[in-house]
């Protein structure tokens, strides 16, 4: 599926939020360092997931990556544009080909606005069917590309389920013909039964339509079902990136193999047998991360220069990242 | 596991709320038991009456727009739904300990965790104030919450979520509850925070003997923990087994497609995910037929007209299905 060009670059990116104190004297009290300093490239047409617990930055990633957030340092390079710098034509150019589905379907569609105004404002935005009627027609073909009827353009969101919602989400993300789609937890805020139906409706998509994904979760399992590669992440920084696979199979970082252990397995006898590494303590505040690797305070692992040096970011095997000193690279390579 | 006293005996359940919308039928007759040291999960998705059920077992159901139509609550030979609201407050938490999925929704945000601590300790057992506290710090290093003693003048806000989950855990333990209810207890937080709160309660239940019924979404968690399971759907229990037959042989149609629309993390991807097509019910009619029937690929004709019973099928295994999802034929 994929090939060797990237579609997506990204190096060294930061993304620090200052804390403000003061109304007159305003001054600058600490900094979350949200994200810090993270490289990886997608593939055109390959499902890239990001994974981590709430407030590891995975979120702000994927907000940075399209230009909501300025980025603190670093650039993102989106099929040829370079995002941190881009203005006026470059960056509506940018707004089309790269496009976001959001979590909460209840909070990311304007109540007051029809299935058809919500789903049609990226074609009026763009101007990418100046006629009317012409809109409408591509409006409806939207609709029920993603599984909703067409007959369904005046109603508002309130008259959906969250399924459906999150369809039509789906369907004005797909309007405008992006190639890059950053999936902020799809499905975290459905059903059980329904997550599989947006699942598989956004692997059929990709199929259809050539997009490349970048899949922000917290369920391992889904993310395993749906990504090509996977990256782990840990207070701000990647820990881990390799193809899905590898990554279950043969975790490296000691921060996935806990992570992996921890997931829930719908099976009474694996889940009794298997060791569990649990986790003593929090993930610590992002504001004062701890110096050298941000895993040394909760690692089963580490040694006394962890908490000194930080871990390069580097292939320990072909393909297959990781930013842990305790991790050898593989004989050979 | 048959022969165990039963701590808890549900019968034909029913509980309707009448709103502006009109009436809501959420609960509608279910029957279960819970032995003495037993842990019961109880396995729906939203809207299937899982929660309601188990509140309006402990009178937390406002009523109106909530009303018990029918059904007996037995714990410790008293109908929990005929008891007196004074009675029953002395049930709730001394008897039964509740946690809920939200910590910091459950804390008072402006009472020190001293406060609400000491509370229960003092309403049920009437220590003072002195004897109250050490109780209390006694707990808080019992669920594993480091420098107990100066947290105590700590507010909830000062606590990270898996944290306050173990001061909620805390809380129910005051009382030394021969039942705990806990309701998704840990979907709020991380998995390696779950993982934590999943091993604490096991410890604690060996620990103290309790009962547990654990009601979550999530078929993963309840894998290890429980020792039998509830499958809800529309508010009724389409399904009643021990854990291991539920997960190797499941034998509705809803559990069944439920386990097949989940992905597994030991397992390289086989193929498309099975979804259940359409969306669950929303309850708003009163139930005629088999709640899951619009869904379900083996319906029948009767499934729409007659309400399937939850019948066994084998000794450890209930299912309320007119039909065998293994073979596709009607059971006798």
């Amino acid at each position: 599926m994929e090939t060797n060009e990237p579609l997506v670059r990204v190096r060294n990116l930061k993304k620090h939020f200052p804390i403000r104190r003061g109304i007159v004297f305003e001054r600058t009290v600490g900094i979350v360092q949200a994200v810090d300093g993270v490289s990886y490239d997608i593939y055109r047409g390959e499902t890239l997931g990001l994974v981590g617990e709430s407030g590891c930055g995975k979120s702000t990633i994927g907000r940075t990556m399209l230009g909501l957030y300025p980025p603190t340092a670093g650039s993102v390079n989106i099929a040829g544009i370079e995002v941190t710098t881009a203005r006026g034509a470059q960056m509506r150019l940018l707004r089309r080909k790269a496009q976001m589905i959001f979590q909460d379907p209840f909070a990311s569609l304007n109540p007051r606005w029809t299935v058809s105004a919500i789903v049609g404002e990226p074609l009026r935005i763009h101007n990418l069917e100046p006629d009317r009627q012409r809109r409408d027609e591509r409006v409806k073909e939207l609709l029920e590309l993603v599984g909703l009827s067409g007959r369904h353009v005046n109603r508002f969101p309130h008259e959906f389920s969250g399924g459906q919602r999150q369809r039509i989400g789906i369907a004005r993300a797909l309007a405008s013909n992006p190639d890059f789609i950053v999936c902020d937890e799809p499905i975290a805020a459905l059903d059980v039964s329904i997550q599989a139906q947006v699942v598989n409706l956004l692997e059929d998509l990709q199929t259809q339509l050539g997009l490349t994904y970048l899949f922000i979760a917290h369920d391992l399992s889904m993310v395993r079902h749906i990504c090509d590669r996977v990256a782990v992440m840990y207070l701000g920084g990647l820990v881990e990136l390799a193809a899905s696979d590898v990554l279950y199979e043969h975790p490296l970082h000691p921060y996935t193999q806990a992570l992996l252990s921890a997931v829930p397995v719908a099976d009474p006898k694996v889940a009794r047998k298997r060791q569990r590494i649990v986790l003593q303590g929090d993930v610590p505040s992002p504001i004062n991360p701890p110096p050298g690797c941000r895993f040394h305070t909760r690692c089963p692992i580490a040694q006394p220069h962890c908490a000194q040096v930080v871990p390069e970011w580097r292939q320990a095997q072909p393909d297959h990242w990781v930013a842990c000193h305790e991790v050898e690279p593989k004989q050979g390579f | 596991m048959k022969q165990d006293p039963a701590l808890l005996n549900v019968h034909d359940l029913q509980v309707r709320f009448h709103t502006p919308e009109g009436t809501i039928y959420a609960v509608n007759g279910i029957s279960f038991h819970i032995a003495e040291g037993e842990a019961v999960a109880v396995v729906g998705e939203s809207g299937s009456g899982k929660s309601v059920c188990m509140m309006s077992l402990l009178g937390l159901i406002p009523i109106p727009p909530g009303e018990i139509v029918s059904g007996t609550a037995v714990f410790l030979e008293r109908d929990l739904l005929k008891l007196p609201e004074k009675e029953l407050e002395l049930v709730r938490g001394r008897d039964i300990g509740m946690i809920f999925q939200d910590p910091m929704t459950s804390l008072n945000p402006v009472l020190t965790l001293g406060r609400q601590l000491t509370e229960a300790l003092v309403r049920h057992f009437n220590l003072t104030a002195e004897e109250a506290r050490n109780r209390a710090i006694e707990l808080l290093q019992l669920v594993g919450i480091p420098d107990a003693a100066s947290r105590l003048g700590n507010y909830p806000h000062q606590f990270s979520g898996g944290m306050r989950q173990r001061v909620m855990i805390a809380m129910m333990l005051a009382c030394n509850p021969k039942l705990l209810i806990a309701d998704e207890p840990t979907t709020a937080l991380d998995v390696t925070i779950q993982a934590q709160i999943v091993e604490l309660v096991q410890e604690i239940r060996a620990k103290l003997r309790m009962s547990l019924i654990w009601i979550t979404h999530d078929l993963g968690v309840v894998a290890g923990l429980a020792d039998r399971v509830l499958v809800m759907y529309g508010g009724t229990i389409v399904e009643e087994a021990d854990v291991e037959s539920l997960y190797e042989r499941p034998q509705h149609p809803y559990t069944l497609a439920l386990l097949a629309a989940l992905p597994r993390v030991h397992q390289r991807r086989q193929s498309r995910l099975k979804a259940i097509p359409g969306a669950p019910p929303h309850l708003i009619l009163e139930l005629t037929g088999c709640p899951f029937a619009p869904r379900c690929e083996f319906v029948r004709d009767r499934c729409w007209r007659e309400r399937p019973l939850l019948q066994p099928v084998s000794p450890t295994q209930k299912t309320a299905c007119f039909v065998n999802p293994h073979t596709g034929e009607e059971r006798a």
